[in-house]
């Protein structure tokens, strides 16, 4: 499987998502750039954490103009996996195609900090390998998620919420909310399941020296998927 | 000085002020300083010279008060790739790899404006690492601040941690570890010190020494604009009330554009098309240009009319002195040109030749063909003035060693909680929390979790530990001993990660040195400093002085800091403070306690004075070998130095940290009995006095006679004091009657919210 990595100007975890994919795991990587019209033979679009173009303005709200993107939009829109961590979740939800938003963290600081995931939906494609639980750091200013009553409904109502912020025991508990994110969520899909936006950094817990490597289930289960389609 | 060169006339450039007594005056010189820069021009100076010499002669650039004294520094060393002089020092960690690293302080904008003083302090410390080709790894601080209870604190700590991490988090640069003080000593002055380290391949370290001439010369990075014209000036005097002068603003950082700097520059020094590259830090285009050009032993041209302008309406004299941010100054092969801009236009900077390097010594620059100034290279370099500055004995030197009678306070649980509450002890994940400390997957231990940061280095099997400290009440104490103590404490704690000290870089932040008292508080810091790296064979290989750290006539404490980088071979083993699940407990080193000058001594007795901890070099190498070695054979499962708060405070953290390996965890009991001590009424003193030379260990129960034997062989003596388990942290003395009891979540809960009650900030959310 091969996945390529958006690099926007700005952009600081394109490296880190690169080497769970290539050198943990062992599949192909590339990174794409921004000012590209268009890409072939990729499988997995990663948009990676950092500061497209420094967040200026509203965080995500350039990026989602760069050339790149009416490719990874097209690429979506026929049923290619994509993935957006952090500042790619962001761009995301600026693209459309994800609904909602990230707001400013709750108590207004950024957080850099473990997070314990409950799996919220294990049938997705994103999630069919990974454990009841995973760990993923979160590092952001900008990631209180919010949606309005119908679109939560909806997204409830359809199992499209895959990750929710939980205690170490794993309990959905609101002392486990970082930063106000509405119902916990950590991340979520589009309806069709092939597009994925979480705040939390599933690439940087993708190797046990950097903590109980859970974060790669995430990356496995899509490798699984892809796989198990082709 | 060298051959006089002839220096051509300059008129006056139309529209510029006279240059008279007053603006010599204004522009900090004295009359000596302007007699010389007549005698070195031949003429009187420009308007624009005038400028340049102000800045390129302040304390800050031309080092005159220090110099003299920095020669003492251990330099040099097998390990030494690049020494003091040039943007950052580096040494060799094998595999072809270097280790490029610089602290650099940003006291004076950071008490202006701390959310930019701070952030551009951030900016300043990775050019100068970037810029000799070494990929940021990691960033460190060294904060002190006012009395908690000072009106301007909290305003202070919230600014400079939002600064340091709105422009770390955004360059994608972990902030990894450091070190937060509090003391009245810095009401009005505080210091924001800043460490960035990087990898580079030995064979690919890029310097800023410009050659070929006819080479042209390339200004690349943001554009300029007014901000910082004279930061130099401002860094080299104290704050006072109604002083006249130049009034610089303080430099906006844009870590957006830093980061396509840092990626432009990476790309391009790939490439054969660069001869040299600088920064331009402090004093921006007019440091860069004439440094390159003094290292190279050329000259160098600069048309100032090509300079890339954010502003319009600049003059000459603006945009020499200007200290916008992200920018860089470039020699590149003559014909490479495109290649440069090729690179730079890819990621959407500007890169235009701005002029030439020259064989004529000089440096010379035109507008519009019209020359603005013209200075022998040299002049600004090499021989700007050096001073002798007149050293004196504090008067008070002999009150301040005289050893305190502090009375026993009776109740050591109440001590413990006090000095864990304390915020020079407490918790510090408010202030962490906010870094973004994970970034570029290579911090294998999170902060707190020990005593130094300890980094992967990517396709090897190696780590760095690297830490920064400093101690200004020992020093002010007793500066020589107090320095020493600096150098065995950063040492220790990347020892007992497991790490073989390799080199060091230090801010030397002082007051005013026009003051005896000041400078001989200076010269016995810096003797203290060159006399413990010497005992440790680690050799200085970059860093900074900061003068004028004084408002009214206070002066801050002589505040040296010191960032040691170390290596662990095998990082497989690198080991936290943390108590794992299991293990005794083994004090190595023999305590010497004082209680003088300690944590103890200002939170329980709010008294400061007294002979700090000395340093007996052959123990603290002795420990320090016992550490490595230890950890190296995968005997030590955590270790913890003893210092603020004596081996009660030690202990404490490890139970506190308890429970997790790599991480803080949720706390572990245990249970240690105190060593026999001579001294009567002595159980204060032993739990709580700070000494030098003493680690706190934890070894698996099968392996403790292993340790105590590979200890007595290296010569550091070793005890086993107790075990780890329970959920009470239980401190007996030598009679076995106990002396501190306290359930965990009790010190938890001291520790946790100490620093959030006294800096008046809303507490974290509890530790997932």
């Amino acid at each position: 499987m091969k996945f390529g990595i958006v690099t926007f100007p700005g952009s600081n975890c394109d490296h880190d998502s690169y080497h769970v994919v290539k050198h943990v795991l062992g599949h192909e990587a590339c990174f794409l750039w921004h000012k590209q019209e268009d890409f072939s033979g990729v499988d997995c679009v990663v948009l990676p954490g950092g500061f497209s173009y420094g967040d200026y303005l509203r965080c995500g709200a350039i990026a989602r103009f760069s050339p790149i993107m009416d490719a990874v939009v097209r690429f979506a829109n026929s049923g290619g996996y994509v993935v957006g961590i952090c500042n790619g979740f962001q761009v995301l939800t600026e693209a459309g195609l994800l609904p909602g938003a990230l707001l400013q963290n709750r108590d207004l600081k950024f957080i850099c900090e473990d997070t314990t995931l409950l799996v919220a939906n294990g049938h997705t494609p994103w999630t069919v390998l990974c454990p009841e639980t995973i760990m993923a750091p979160i590092a952001h200013h900008e990631g209180c998620y919010f949606a309005d009553d119908d679109t939560l409904g909806r997204l409830e109502g359809e199992g499209r919420v895959v990750f929710r912020y939980a205690s170490r025991a794993g309990e959905e508990a609101a002392e486990a909310n970082p930063n106000g994110a509405v119902n916990n969520i950590a991340g979520i899909i589009n309806e069709r399941g092939n597009v994925l936006g979480m705040m939390p950094h599933p690439e940087r817990n993708g190797d046990t020296e950097l903590g109980d490597g859970s974060g790669a289930w995430v990356f496995r289960s899509i490798i699984h998927s892809f796989e198990a389609q082709a | 000085m060298t051959d006089r060169l002839r220096v051509p006339p300059v008129s006056p450039r139309p529209g510029d002020p006279q240059v008279d007594d007053a603006a010599v005056r204004e522009h900090g010189l004295t009359t000596d300083e302007f007699a010389r820069v007549c005698d070195s021009l031949g003429r009187a100076p420009t308007w624009t010279e005038l400028g340049v010499f102000s800045v390129m002669w302040s304390e800050h650039c031309s080092y005159k008060t220090s110099r003299k004294f920095l020669k003492q520094f251990p330099t040099e060393g097998p390990r030494v790739l690049q020494g003091p002089g040039e943007n950052a020092g580096v040494v060799d960690v094998g595999d072809g790899l270097g280790i490029c690293f610089k602290m650099e302080s940003h006291n004076h904008p950071s008490f202006i404006e701390p959310y930019q003083g701070a952030a551009t302090g951030v900016g300043g410390i990775l050019r100068d690492v970037f810029t000799m080709n070494a990929r940021p790894i990691a960033l460190l601080n060294s904060l002190r601040f006012g009395s908690p209870d000072h009106p301007k604190t909290r305003h202070l700590v919230d600014g400079v941690v939002a600064g340091i991490a709105g422009y770390g988090n955004c360059i994608g640069v972990p902030t990894v570890a450091g070190e937060v003080a509090f003391h009245p000593c810095y009401d009005g002055n505080n210091l924001v010190n800043a460490m960035a380290v990087g990898t580079v391949s030995a064979d690919r370290i890029f310097r800023g020494i410009a050659a070929g001439v006819g080479n042209p010369v390339l200004y690349v990075g943001a554009r300029t604009g007014r901000d910082g014209i004279h930061g130099a000036t401002m860094a080299s005097d104290s704050f006072e009330e109604g002083r006249e002068g130049p009034r610089p603003t303080v430099q906006v950082g844009d870590p957006y554009t830093e980061k396509l700097l840092l990626e432009a520059c990476m790309e391009l020094l790939q490439k054969d098309a660069v001869v040299a590259i600088q920064d331009m830090g402090a004093a921006g285009l007019t440091s860069s240009s004439v440094e390159m050009a003094g290292r190279g032993g050329t000259g160098l041209l600069l048309h100032v009319d090509r300079v890339p302008r954010r502003e319009s309406g600049m003059t000459p004299y603006e945009c020499l002195l200007s200290e916008s941010q992200e920018r860089m100054l470039i020699v590149a092969a003559r014909g490479r040109e495109d290649v440069v801009e090729e690179v730079f236009s890819k990621w959407d900077l500007e890169a235009v030749v701005v002029g030439e390097v020259t064989d004529d010594g000089l440096w010379t620059v035109v507008e519009n063909d019209r020359t603005v100034a013209s200075i022998p290279v040299g002049a600004l370099t090499d021989d700007a003035p050096v001073y002798d500055r007149p050293r004196q004995e504090p008067a008070d030197l002999a009150q301040r060693h005289e050893t305190p009678d502090l009375p026993a306070h009776g109740d050591c649980n109440e001590v413990l909680l006090r000095l864990l509450a304390s915020p020079n002890i407490a918790d510090k994940r408010w202030v962490y929390r906010q870094y973004d400390h994970m970034v570029r997957v290579g911090t294998l231990v999170k902060p707190g979790a020990a005593d130094a940061a300890v980094i992967g280095l990517p396709g090897t099997s190696k780590a760095i530990a690297v830490c920064v400290d400093g101690n200004s009440v020992h020093v002010k104490m007793d500066p020589f001993e107090g320095a020493q103590g600096v150098i065995a404490e950063a040492c220790r704690n990347v020892a007992c990660t497991g790490a073989e000290p390799l080199g060091a870089t230090d801010c030397l932040n002082f007051g005013n040195p026009e003051r005896p008292e000041v400078m001989w508080e200076f010269e016995r810091a810096v003797a203290g400093l060159a006399e413990g790296l010497r005992q440790v064979e680690v050799p200085i290989v970059s860093g900074n002085v900061s003068f004028y750290n004084e408002t009214g006539s206070q002066s801050i404490h002589p505040t040296p800091t010191v960032g040691i980088v170390g290596l662990i071979e095998d990082r497989a083993h690198a080991v936290g403070l943390g108590l794992p699940e299991s293990g005794q407990l083994v004090l190595l080193g023999s305590p010497r306690p004082v209680l003088g000058a300690t944590a103890y001594a200002r939170c329980i007795h709010d008294v400061e004075q007294g002979m700090p901890p000395r340093v007996q070099w052959d123990d603290e190498r002795a420990l320090l070998r016992t550490l490595r070695a230890g950890v190296a054979r995968g005997l030590i499962r955590a270790a913890h130095d003893v210092s603020e708060g004596g081996l009660a405070v030690a202990l404490a953290e490890m139970a506190l940290a308890g429970g997790r390996t790599r991480e803080v965890g949720s706390g572990l009991g245990c249970s240690v009995q105190l060593p026999a001590y001579p001294e009567a009424e002595a159980r204060e003193l032993l739990l709580f006095g700070e000494t030098h030379g003493c680690a706190w260990v934890v070894v698996d129960e099968e392996d403790a006679s292993d340790l105590l034997a590979l200890s007595q062989e290296l010569g550091c003596p070793a005890r086993v004091a107790g075990s780890v388990g329970g959920d009470e942290l239980c401190v007996a003395d030598a009679h076995g009657t106990p002396v501190v009891q306290l359930p965990i979540e009790r010190v938890r809960d001291a520790w946790e919210h100490g620093f959030s009650k006294a800096v008046g900030v809303p507490a974290p959310p509890p530790r997932p």
